[in-house]
């Protein structure tokens, strides 16, 4: 099989000689002729599955099953987790070969779904996933909960993230309070840490991604220290304010963005919110299935941040002081969801398997094995959303 | 889980206050409301126990509790502290 991307890297010599034994389909994929005309075997085996860009195409059982064995092999030996065993493997492709267009899990064996600000999908625009609809946070977090019958809401920020917060917490305050009074279901207040936001032009300290390509390898994790500090400071600022006017909960989202500095100073100000006003649960989820060191030496409570993949994230999540724990696993765009899916249920199985905590898998556009595109395919999503509840035994989405 | 439809709000609370894993809240939940686990996303079962409950359906019925009046129940219900809630007795009491 040859996809769109990869026939687009041929020479003119090789793109004949593909043609004579394939055709190119919707999106650009290419598929083989079918063995009936090319006097081949029987074309049965073929299943739809998608890309990690959301291209759908057709693999054959084998191919499906290699890619589900390739991709679980690949997150055991970068994670230092078990893999699959063969019966998971079997059961994740039963999931994915499900001829539904939606699939779904038995009765009783449903899971909460969390969200990091998916009522602004209702009035945002398109960068935020959104369908414009002119209606206010109020509105629109309403009509998530009653509406689309939502397990929690949230609101945030239309930046959605802590450091803008800051100087209109006044507003944010004012408008959650109000809320609160007519949410029904668990109410949480949602950003990101973003220490990105703190490096210039944007912020006070020197960007350490510009010190890091001169050499200056102390300067640039002095910036990222400093930058961590102030980042912790505003994220407790937030979480006290909020707490003021009974906030039901924080979601401290996509955290280690920047870094393991920016993880940490989410973990560190995640503790000193739970000493300070430990009535008030935190969610900490993180932006990617390991955390990058782009510091390389920070640590909390001893251990290292820089490298942790989600079965040891969730550990010093859990030990800081959070309610829950969003774990998120990359797609890769050039791969198929078999190979994408495989790998987020691997990390997922062993991230439940060491949580003390309730474990809840993003499933956004580009993570958890969900293909990265604009308009998530349904088919997709549901496999996704199912496997990694009856084989990594998630605790929510 | 359904959300208001059905007992997902419910079962979330357990989550994010107690830390309960999925099945250990789903068992509490369940056994709050005195409901078997399968039931808690059975809207058949659970509108009607949310209704004699006083802890908030999906549909608008004029009246009815909803939002802080609906949480003060489920507090209560569920033993557990909202804040909102908390908050807000400490105004009205």
């Amino acid at each position: 099989m040859m996809y769109g991307h990869k026939y687009a890297l041929l020479s003119k010599k090789q793109k004949k000689k593909q043609k004579n034994k394939s055709f190119v389909g919707v999106q650009g994929a290419v598929f083989q002729k079918s063995p009936l005309a090319a006097g081949g075997n029987n074309m049965s085996d073929k299943i739809f599955i998608r890309m990690g860009d959301g291209e759908r195409v057709k693999l054959s059982t084998a191919e499906i099953k290699e890619d589900i064995s390739v991709g679980t092999m690949d997150a055991a030996r970068r994670g230092r987790i078990p893999e699959m065993t063969p019966e998971e493997q079997e059961q994740l492709f039963e999931i994915l070969a499900d001829p539904a267009r939606v699939v779904g899990v038995s009765p009783g064996e449903e899971v909460i779904v969390t969200d990091d600000g998916c009522s602004m999908s209702f009035y945002s625009g398109q960068d935020g996933g959104g369908v414009g609809i002119p209606m206010s946070r109020l509105q629109a977090i309403l009509t998530y909960e009653r509406a689309c019958g939502a397990d929690t809401t949230s609101m945030g920020h239309s930046d959605y993230s802590y450091k803008p917060v800051k100087p209109i917490i006044n507003f944010e305050m004012n408008e959650y309070y109000t809320c609160s009074m007519m949410t029904t279901v668990p109410f949480f207040y949602g950003a990101q840490p973003n220490m990105g936001l703190y490096f210039q032009p944007d912020g006070p300290c020197p960007d350490p991604a510009e010190l890091l390509l001169t050499g200056k390898i102390k300067e640039a994790r002095q910036s990222q220290e400093e930058a961590c500090a102030h980042l912790r400071k505003d994220l407790v600022f937030v979480g006290k304010k909020l707490a003021g006017v009974g906030c039901e909960g924080l979601n401290f989202d996509t955290c280690g963005s920047a870094g393991d500095a920016d993880f940490l100073a989410a973990l560190l100000a995640l503790r000193e919110l739970r000493r300070e006003i430990p009535q008030m649960p935190v969610i900490m989820g993180s932006s990617g299935e390991f955390v990058i060191g782009m510091h390389g030496e920070v640590t909390f409570d001893g251990q290292r941040l820089a490298g942790m993949y989600p079965h040891e994230q969730v550990k010093v999540v859990e030990a800081a002081g959070a309610g829950i724990y969003g774990m998120a696993v990359n797609t890769n765009t050039g791969k198929s969801t078999a190979w994408n899916l495989s790998r987020a249920v691997t990390f997922c199985k062993a991230a439940v398997e060491a949580a003390q905590i309730p474990v809840h898998v993003n499933v956004g556009m580009g993570v958890g094995g969900v293909p990265m595109m604009e308009q998530p395919p349904i088919d997709s999503v549901s496999r996704v959303s199912k496997s990694l509840v009856q084989i990594g035994k998630a605790d929510g989405l | 889980m359904g959300g208001l439809r059905t007992a997902g709000d419910l079962v979330g609370w357990m989550q994010i206050v107690r830390k309960m894993k999925i099945n250990e809240a789903k068992q509490y939940v369940a056994k709050k409301l005195g409901v078997d686990v399968i039931d808690l996303t059975n809207e058949e079962v659970i509108r009607s126990v949310r209704e004699d409950l006083g802890i908030g359906v999906v549909t608008s019925v004029a009246g009815s509790p909803k939002g802080i009046r609906a949480k003060i129940k489920i507090a209560e219900l569920l033993d557990i502290h909202i804040n909102s809630v908390d908050l807000f007795l400490s105004q009205v009491r």
